[in-house]
């Protein structure tokens, strides 16, 4: 139980420090690689607490993609020139009390709400779902997620398409001056229009119009 | 203190969402920290949900901690599009200076 504490506060220690880093720092590059601290410890903190399999995915998920794909655009995009020109003070100074006043408000509030919450003690029994020790997380979860939840399944991966297709037609550019296939008109041509008898004359040869 | 309860992990959660709210207000700089401020958010919502349904003895909220996986790298994915493409068109993503809807 000690090391378990003692894991759980080295976690959770490092998690609130890279995420204050995250929105403190200069540089967007270090912002990104905290925000994988971030994820990475997170994961840590659920493979603790026995949700191996979501541990696992966070890994994948969110460092192996989301922050790759940050880090993709921070590079692409050229931020560096941005990074000299500091805020003005006065605006930083007023954007600093209003979001930790925002901030603090909501932090007390969620506070209150977790010192001052009881639950009916047989709450868990209501449910059919309950964690079973005998097989393990992947496998429970399995069981439900593609039984009682399939439709859920299968509309999140419909919006995995749809951000997909929004995301490519959104930085898709139409450049002109290239050629294109154009499947219609490629099958559509036939003998007619493709072929044409010429007769030619000895000695003066052909004018093709492209 | 030693003994690590629900409260442990849902004041860690709320921490991090705070520290996303409070990101959110305060850069000025780019949207992408907006963005990562966003991340946080949810990230916080998925410990909230895994440490409920550990001390719960519930699936469940694994289950929606995975879909909320799923939408939070739906929008990533668009956002970060919206933003090279705003980039292109206007060679900047400065918050202060994205006013065009104002007219």
């Amino acid at each position: 139980m000690l090391a378990h504490s003692l894991f759980f506060y080295f976690f959770s220690t490092i998690t609130v420090f890279s995420a204050t880093m995250v929105i403190f720092s200069r540089n967007t590059v270090h912002a990104v690689f905290f925000l994988i601290l971030v994820f990475v410890t997170v994961s840590m903190l659920f493979i603790m607490i026995g949700a191996e399999f979501l541990g696992m995915i966070m890994l994948i998920v969110y460092v192996g993609a989301v922050s790759v794909l940050f880090l993709f655009v921070v590079m692409m995009l050229n931020i560096s020139e941005q990074k000299m020109k500091r805020p003005t003070r006065k605006g930083l100074i007023n954007n600093i009390s209003v979001g930790s006043f925002v901030g603090l408000v909501i932090f007390l509030e969620m506070l209150i709400i977790i010192g001052g919450w009881k639950y009916k003690s047989d709450f868990y029994l209501f449910s059919d779902k309950n964690l079973n020790e005998s097989i393990s997380n992947t496998h429970a979860l399995g069981s439900v997620l593609y039984t009682d939840y399939i439709h859920l399944f299968q509309i999140s991966g419909m919006i995995l398409l749809i951000s997909m297709i929004g995301a490519i037609t959104l930085t898709f550019k139409k450049r002109e001056n290239i050629k294109r296939q154009n499947y219609f008109d490629q099958i559509q041509r036939d003998k007619t229009s493709a072929v044409s008898l010429v007769e030619v004359e000895s000695g003066k040869g052909v004018k093709l119009d492209d | 203190m030693t003994e690590i309860g629900l409260s442990h992990y849902l004041t860690l959660a709320a921490i991090i969402f705070s520290i996303g709210i409070i990101g959110i207000f305060l850069n000025r700089k780019n949207v992408i920290i907006i963005l990562m401020s966003i991340e946080l958010i949810l990230l916080a919502v998925n410990i909230n949900l895994v440490s409920f349904s550990i001390y719960l003895q519930n699936l469940v909220g694994q289950i929606f901690t995975i879909f909320i996986l799923t939408v939070a790298a739906a929008e990533a994915a668009v956002g970060l599009a919206i933003i090279v493409i705003y980039y292109k068109n206007k060679g900047s993503i400065n918050v202060d200076q994205i006013s065009s809807l104002k007219g």
